[in-house]
């Protein structure tokens, strides 16, 4: 199989000029989004190029601590995500604790375990995998708990008169509020569903797509893609159940009484 | 069969009240809309936090666990709350003669909530806390909702169960016939305490 064509710098002109003409357009729309078109194209060249970067120093040096540096500052910054996109999050340190804590103990535990009895690469933490394997389980997972939390936490407010009725009748705090931590994690794992019942028929992943154009065997291609689909699943899976089951707890105090005062009120 | 006390409860703008009701005594409480009585009766079932200490007989509320507390002194709150399709989803073991006394039939159990009055969910409502067997009962207002003929239904067959089964009632009102009718004591809320009514 052959390497990679590579692109050059009147390549990706080209195609950015393609990004002007759809600024163009949206402004003749009056959409008012040309501007941050503008933005988000700009963002697009910094941070991947600075990936790129990154990655390349990375890979040269092949160091554990830088590597344990990045994978701990990728999770940081997805924790932040999970908080962001959450109506209601956990106010104090448990909105950033909860999230970011479910997804690092799941993504690390299946990225390690993958790592180390799966692909096998030497050494195991061998960058050009440990990365990619824990960016895309981070990528997942995060979608999977910020909708879980998410949706948690929104129903508990919502039904607040049904948890209180029923720890009236005198149900225990996770009878209360079981239905809603059942629902939570369904909405949390429906997108990994979707994408694993959609793989190859409809789309064709992101991951496979890339080994397909950097000239791998479209079969070992696939292979890798079933690999990765059955890590974030399972991932996704564990960090929404980590996630609900701490959120649910932390709904209520030891006298199982529900405290939405927990909660943060929403901006707006 | 056992003692309701309510000693130095705190809550919000309420207290501190010191309360004791009697086996089998029904004791009203009146007062403003706002004025704390709800709250007061949600701090006694432990469903917020509060300060002071509660106690039935020999159990302190702190003592037991929440669920154990609130089965045994269990609120009745002015709205209910369905989350199951039907009635009778919502039932362990549903009393049949509670159910008569309620006028309901047996096959109130297979209604669906949605399509049920508020007074029939009022009075369902009383039916669903009873069948805990509680041993005292906090109610906010019971008959809100209900017309002439059920009030008087519900007054009796709770002034019954105090009587023979010798429960406590701290029983929230508005109507003052009503507190007349069933109340061996009657306080108001005013400013945070409780005054007996003149």
């Amino acid at each position: 199989m052959n390497s990679v064509i590579p692109l050059s710098a009147m390549d990706l002109s080209i195609a950015a000029s393609l990004l002007v003409l759809l600024g163009g357009l949206t402004w003749w729309l009056r959409l008012g989004i040309s501007q941050r078109l503008f933005v988000a194209g700009l963002r697009t060249v910094v941070q991947l190029l600075l990936l790129g970067l990154v990655l390349k120093y990375l890979f040269e040096s092949s160091h554990p601590a830088l590597i344990m540096l990045i994978a701990f500052v990728m999770v940081a910054v997805a924790g932040r995500e999970v908080m962001a996109r959450q109506h209601r999050p956990f106010k104090g340190s448990w909105g950033y604790g909860l999230g970011t804590f479910s997804m690092f103990i799941s993504s690390f535990t299946i990225t390690i375990f993958s790592l180390a009895f799966i692909v096998s690469p030497e050494p195991w933490y061998l960058p050009q995998y440990s990365i990619p394997l824990l960016g895309m389980m981070l990528g997942n997972t995060m979608t999977g708990v910020a909708l879980t939390m998410d949706s948690l936490t929104t129903s508990a407010w919502q039904q607040r008169a049904v948890i209180e009725q029923r720890l009236m009748l005198g149900e225990d705090w996770r009878t209360a509020i079981r239905d809603i931590s059942r629902q939570s994690l369904r909405t949390g794992m429906i997108p990994i569903l979707n994408a694993m019942a959609a793989a190859g028929i409809i789309s064709i992943p992101g991951m496979m797509t890339g080994q397909l154009l950097s000239g791998s065997s479209p079969f070992e291609a696939a292979k890798y893609q079933i690999l990765i689909m059955f890590m974030i699943s399972a991932g996704t899976g564990f960090a929404a159940v980590m996630s609900s089951w701490f959120g649910a707890k932390r709904l209520f105090d030891d006298r199982q009484r529900l405290r939405l005062e927990r909660l943060s009120v929403p901006k707006g | 069969m056992a003692i309701l006390t309510i000693k130095n409860l705190i809550i919000a703008h309420v207290g501190p009240v010191n309360l004791e009701l009697k086996s089998g005594e029904i004791v009203c409480l009146s007062g403003a809309s706002g004025s704390g009585k709800s709250l007061m009766l949600r701090a006694i079932a432990d469903i917020i936090p509060a300060t002071g200490t509660f106690s039935l007989g020999e159990m302190k509320s702190s003592s037991v666990m929440a669920p154990v507390w609130r089965r045994q002194v269990s609120l009745l709150p002015a709205e209910s709350q369905w989350w199951f399709d039907t009635v009778g989803e919502h039932f362990n073991q549903p009393d049949l003669e509670l159910m008569h006394a309620l006028s309901f039939e047996k096959d109130c159990l297979e209604w669906e909530v949605s399509r049920c009055s508020t007074g029939e969910k009022q009075r369902l409502a009383l039916l669903r806390v009873l069948t805990n067997k509680p041993k005292c009962l906090l109610l906010d207002e019971p008959t809100g909702s209900l017309d002439p003929d059920n009030t008087l239904k519900v007054e009796a067959l709770l002034k019954r169960l105090a009587k023979q089964q010798q429960i406590p009632l701290l029983w929230v009102s508005h109507s003052h016939e009503q507190i007349k009718r069933v109340a061996d004591r009657h306080f108001v809320m005013r400013d945070g305490k409780l005054v007996t009514y003149e």
